[in-house]
């Protein structure tokens, strides 16, 4: 068997107001627009994502969160409706996706003989989050690939976000591992915002684009940053300075997404493809892909 | 508006093992026979409505309320699925809602009602409203956490409660869901052997409890920094449910307090506690023990007290 490998790596931030702004059919809000600089970039990233060939979506979400270690979707099927507990009034989704139970199983494997706690998740009323949704449908909203869910275990509530960026390098050393001895080609998502402080109040018209912007310009000044070291291909530097960006900010990158994506494709050294940058009720949004093919690796923005 | 009647309040864990697995260990039965005390309690009280504030709902837009007339779903909780799913199906009191809602935006706070089927109520909300009130025979009210939200809003939100329970003459049972100590263990455990994360823990744990006990609600209040600091995981800004439970309940330590359990779950400090407004005990505690609004010169606390 070929060895496994991963063919990109995506930040995919997940506010529910773009799956909403969309109005997919499977969403029961409806929206008049909005946030077109992040569904516009995310709509290219589908594209290119048609011309790879992969077997299988692998996505880190800080919307399941798990303090007793780390969790796989463990069933081959879910099926039911999934409401934004914050934004119910955005993103109703009824889903139906199929999970790559195989490759969860091995990447589960793979991190508990490393040391990592893990479980996998096997009943069947879960309810599927809504970062997993809004990411997978923006990246491949015809939803024919199985996907894994990863939970978030909340190192950075119970210890630091040092120890955060420790235990998600780790987890992404394993997963790395397991994608390869399970000779599957496999995409990774790391599925959060960067800065994240939101706003408390919400436009009586949430896709009101007069209303939205940035919530302070530190978060902005951080942000960018960021978006700068990814450009001059610097990732290892984007980790090293992870605890300090993420406790600046306020940063979503406290759940280990990014970190745990970097570990896993070996913090690449080449340029990320930057695909749009924009807030959502004042977070920092931002999607970008690593390609590890030459080749292919574009310059989008 | 007349002054609430607030019957009395319930303190109680989030976690599911009372509900789901009572039988794992002795602790998580000792919470599930407080939880039936309560029951039977609510069942004799004239309450007619059940007000929960709990810990495990976080919102950001303001606070949510949660409006729909027969939420009904089947739960699972994030990180104890295995243990089983909470098929659920509540009675709200709709009326309440949006008159709780509309009491806080007058005291300006941000709030909106949700009503969506299959909206997810949260699984210390869930463990709560199973528990106390199985049959739905008292129509019941949530209201979320906003992670933002620190003393000053959280104060104004329980007030704002207290003045939609005054201004609808509902007598009515507080309900708070929340932790004591809130770190858990990352490992999983054999029930059997669960017990408090720390020393630490446990001793914050009883020095709460020794306040609930005397009934000193408002004292707990005026220590939620403190308490916030010492033992609760920092997931959010600050230990709120004890601003929430004396703002709602009445800013004071007049209340006889029963500690009905106290026990691990998965490391975590649960206990289940009851306070009842009480007569009898103005000036022997610490806040209410003074006029704050007059200086009577200084005095022995325990012969005078505030009226
Ligand atoms: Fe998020």
């Amino acid at each position: 068997m070929a060895k496994g490998e991963i063919v990109l790596g995506c930040l995919a931030p997940h506010p529910p107001h773009v799956v909403y702004a969309e109005n997919p059919e499977q969403n029961e809000a409806f929206a008049e627009g909005g946030w077109e600089t992040l569904r516009w970039g995310y709509n290219r990233l589908a594209r290119k994502l048609k011309s790879i060939d992969y077997d299988a979506m692998v996505i880190f979400t800080p919307h399941w969160q798990t303090y007793i270690g780390t969790h796989f979707l463990g069933l081959p099927k879910f099926k039911s409706k999934s409401v934004d507990p914050v934004f119910p009034n955005l993103f109703r989704f009824n889903y139906d996706i199929s999970v790559d139970v195989e490759l969860a199983e091995k990447m589960c494997e793979v991190a508990g003989e490393s040391g990592i706690v893990t479980k996998m998740m096997r009943n069947p009323d879960f309810r599927i989050d809504y970062g997993t949704i809004t990411s997978c449908h923006m990246l491949n909203p015809e939803w024919d690939k199985p996907l894994v869910t990863i939970s978030s275990n909340r190192n950075a509530h119970y210890y630091s976000p040092e120890v955060m960026n420790e235990q998600a390098s780790a987890l992404g050393d394993a997963c790395a591992k397991a994608i390869e001895e399970s000779g599957k080609k496999v995409v990774l998502i790391s599925s959060h915002s960067l800065s994240h402080r939101h706003f408390v109040t919400e436009s009586p018209l949430p896709e009101d684009m007069s209303r939205e912007h940035i919530y302070n310009h530190s978060q902005y000044v951080w942000d960018m940053k960021l978006v700068d070291l990814m450009r001059d291909g610097k990732m290892k530097e984007v980790i090293d300075i992870m605890p300090e960006f993420t406790e600046q900010t306020i940063a979503e990158t406290e759940a280990g997404g990014l970190t745990w994506m970097m570990a896993a494709m070996g913090y690449p050294e080449y340029p990320a493809e930057i695909y749009g940058y924009q807030s959502v009720i004042g977070t920092g949004n931002l999607i970008a892909a690593w390609d590890p093919l030459e080749a292919t690796r574009e310059i989008v923005l | 508006m007349s002054d609430p009647e607030i019957l009395f309040g319930i303190y109680c864990p989030p976690h599911p093992q009372p509900l789901l697995s009572p039988d794992a260990s002795e602790g998580y039965g000792k919470l599930r026979d407080a939880f039936e005390t309560c029951r039977k309690r609510i069942e004799e009280s004239e309450a007619d409505l059940i007000l929960v504030y709990s810990t495990t709902w976080p919102s950001i837009i303001g606070h949510q309320i949660q409006g729909h007339p027969e939420p009904e779903w089947v739960h699972v909780d994030d990180d104890f699925h295995y243990l089983g799913s909470m098929p659920y199906k509540f009675k709200m009191d709709t009326e309440f809602a949006e008159k709780f809602r509309e009491s806080a935006e007058s005291r300006g706070l941000q709030s909106r009602t949700v009503s969506y089927d299959g909206f997810p109520i949260d699984t210390g909300s869930i463990v709560a409203l199973k528990l106390l009130n199985p049959d739905n025979r008292i129509p019941a009210c949530i209201v979320s956490s906003n992670m933002y939200a620190n003393r000053a809003e959280t104060i104004v939100l329980g007030k704002s409660a207290r003045d939609a329970i005054g201004a609808q003459g509902k007598k009515a049972v507080v309900v708070v869901v929340s932790s004591l100590s809130n770190r858990m263990f990352t490992e999983h455990i054999d029930p059997a052997e669960d017990r408090i994360h720390s020393a630490k823990d446990d001793e914050w744990n009883k020095k709460i409890l020794e306040f609930f006990g005397d009934g000193r609600l408002e004292d707990l209040s005026q220590l939620s920094r403190e308490i916030h600091g010492q033992i609760r995981v920092q997931k959010v800004v600050a230990y709120k449910p004890a601003w929430w439970m004396s703002a709602t309940m009445g800013q004071h330590n007049n209340y006889t307090g029963e500690v009905l359990a106290y026990e691990a779950l998965h490391g975590s400090g649960g206990a289940v506690v009851v306070l009842t407004p009480s007569k009898g005990s103005v000036g022997d505690k610490e806040f209410d023990e003074d006029d704050v609004e007059h200086y009577h010169g200084d005095r022995g606390v325990l012969d005078t007290g505030a009226p």
